[in-house]
């Protein structure tokens, strides 16, 4: 971009911002004040101890893929704004490794809450902003609910079927048959009656 | 302490409830298999559990907190039914396993919960142990170093960790949760060279894999890397999604990066057995992606 266009298109920003003073229609956000409390009643734990020492975003590995900075998605919880956490990627991109909720110095599970927030997102249907991540959680449970026992090759097959990502890995998943890493047939537990009780099913 | 007989019988004097999890009976059978053998070797009997179900491992936390307890509370209940210690050589059913007995402990309604689903009591408390756990234990580097045929002298390698066994502390009772060193005494009593490095318990990106495995490849760029900074020919893991990361995701690593390392990654009960002398260790080096032989015919290990 050249400095001409820069200031252009500055000042073309500039005036939208202008024009949208005082118009109710173009509100930039919009909070839910109960959100912060339907987070912390279902995480079971309060997020307001948190004073935005930013130790979580600090130690995260994977903060280079996330929309949302873990320190940043819990003060937007406290302030209610709902639908921006729930669509972030950075829910979805969290991969547990618990080193946010070690080093929290109040005792802040943030993994725990990324949990929280993709089970609200989950079941108020919110599209989740990485399908693919999402798609691989529920074709695992789906697999589990069905006997039991993970069988990778059923799982890769649910989750393609989610996702319709249908030559990824084609060749890694070979590679790995070929060591017979990969097993054809499921192996099905005796008692199942429990799982469809325990397990839940989603959409998406 | 176990003796070894005249006639070559070991005596076993430690007996374990064993929970292999999903893993180890498909992707990472090399780690099933060798976890057992030098189990056998080293005087440790294990019993695995009749009938066991999946721990939910990265997916069941995720999408339901009742689930994710519930369902290695099942196992849980099994064991305790066998009132023995109960070894998880996996370290996220191992994680997994150890939170679901603290959520039990703290929250009567999973209790309810659980008593409504199975109906039977809440399963009574066992002692839940890792690999490392056992291993580590200073009476078992004893028997391991007194064991030993054939030292792994000259290979050098870094310990990895990874997340779950040591994460979060509150769950697993890790004393050294950022700087482990469990592994690295085990590698030392089989005469290998465990390096110093940072990543220890870095995040290999774990149930990411499938879903977002360029992110996958981007980390385990990161701790080869490392390793390799640190002077490392091989990693050591005590985790089926570790040394499956490492292994199976280092081919999308070297090409998104270009670079051309190839380290194999090793199961720490595959080194221990080796070092033992364990006559199969052939089967479980095909079973690697990263065939691992060719480092091992350098250093004059097989």
């Amino acid at each position: 971009m050249t400095n001409a266009e820069e200031t252009a298109s500055m000042e073309s920003a500039a005036g939208e911002k202008a024009s949208g003073v005082g118009d109710d229609s173009r509100s930039a956000i919009s909070p839910d004040p109960s959100f912060l409390g339907q987070v912390e009643e279902i995480g079971e734990e309060r997020l307001t101890p948190c004073f935005q020492c930013v130790k979580c975003s600090g130690g995260c590995p994977l903060t280079f893929a996330m929309d949302v900075l873990p320190h940043q998605l819990v003060r937007m919880v406290q302030m209610g704004l709902k639908q921006e956490v729930l669509k972030s990627s950075t829910i979805w991109l969290c991969a547990g490794c618990e080193t946010c909720s070690t080093r929290c110095p109040n005792g802040v599970s943030i993994a725990h809450l990324m949990d929280v927030l993709r089970q609200i997102a989950l079941t108020e249907g919110v599209e989740p902003a990485e399908p693919e991540v999402a798609g691989f959680h529920t074709a695992f449970l789906d697999e589990i609910r069905a006997g039991g026992r993970l069988h990778e090759m059923g799982m890769v097959r649910r989750y393609k079927f989610r996702t319709r990502k249908w030559m990824k890995d084609a060749g890694l998943g070979w590679r790995m048959f070929s060591r017979g890493k990969l097993k054809l047939l499921p192996v099905r537990i005796r008692d199942r009656e429990w799982l469809k009780k325990v397990i839940p099913r989603f959409r998406r | 302490m176990c003796r070894l007989q005249t006639n070559g019988k070991v005596i076993m004097d430690r007996n374990l409830s064993y929970y292999p999890g999903c893993s180890l009976h498909g992707t990472a059978e090399e780690y099933d298999a060798s976890t057992r053998e030098i189990c056998a070797l080293l005087g440790v009997g294990l019993h695995e559990l009749d009938d066991w179900n999946c721990c939910g491992a990265s997916s069941a936390h995720v999408l339901s907190k009742e689930a994710s307890v519930l369902m290695p509370a099942r196992n849980l209940a099994l064991a305790g039914r066998e009132g023995k210690d109960l070894l998880v050589p996996c370290a996220a059913c191992y994680g997994r396993s150890k939170a679901a007995q603290a959520a039990l402990e703290e929250d009567a309604s999973l209790r309810d919960k659980f008593g409504e689903t199975f109906a039977e009591d809440p399963p009574a408390k066992v002692s839940i142990v890792s690999l490392l756990d056992v291993l580590a234990e200073p009476a078992m580097l004893h028997r391991i170093q007194e064991q030993v045929k054939k030292p792994l002298a000259g290979l050098k390698t870094v310990c990895y960790y990874g997340c779950l066994l040591v994460r979060p502390p509150r769950v697993t009772g890790a004393a050294n949760y950022e700087a482990p060193e469990s592994m690295d005494h085990v590698l030392t009593a089989v005469g290998a060279t465990p390096l110093p490095w940072s990543y220890k318990t870095d995040c290999c990106g774990g149930g990411l894999a499938i879903g977002r495995s360029d992110l996958v490849a981007k980390l385990v760029d990161d701790l080869l890397m490392q390793a390799i900074d640190a002077g490392a020919e091989a990693l050591v893991t005590a985790c089926p999604m570790c040394q499956g990361n490492l292994d199976t995701r280092q081919q999308e690593a070297r090409q998104a990066f270009e670079r051309d390392y190839e380290l194999p990654i090793f199961y720490i009960s595959e080194l221990v057995g080796l070092a033992l002398g364990h006559p199969g260790v052939d089967a479980w080096w095909r079973k690697h992606l990263l065939d691992p032989r060719p480092l091992l015919r350098a250093r004059e290990l097989m």
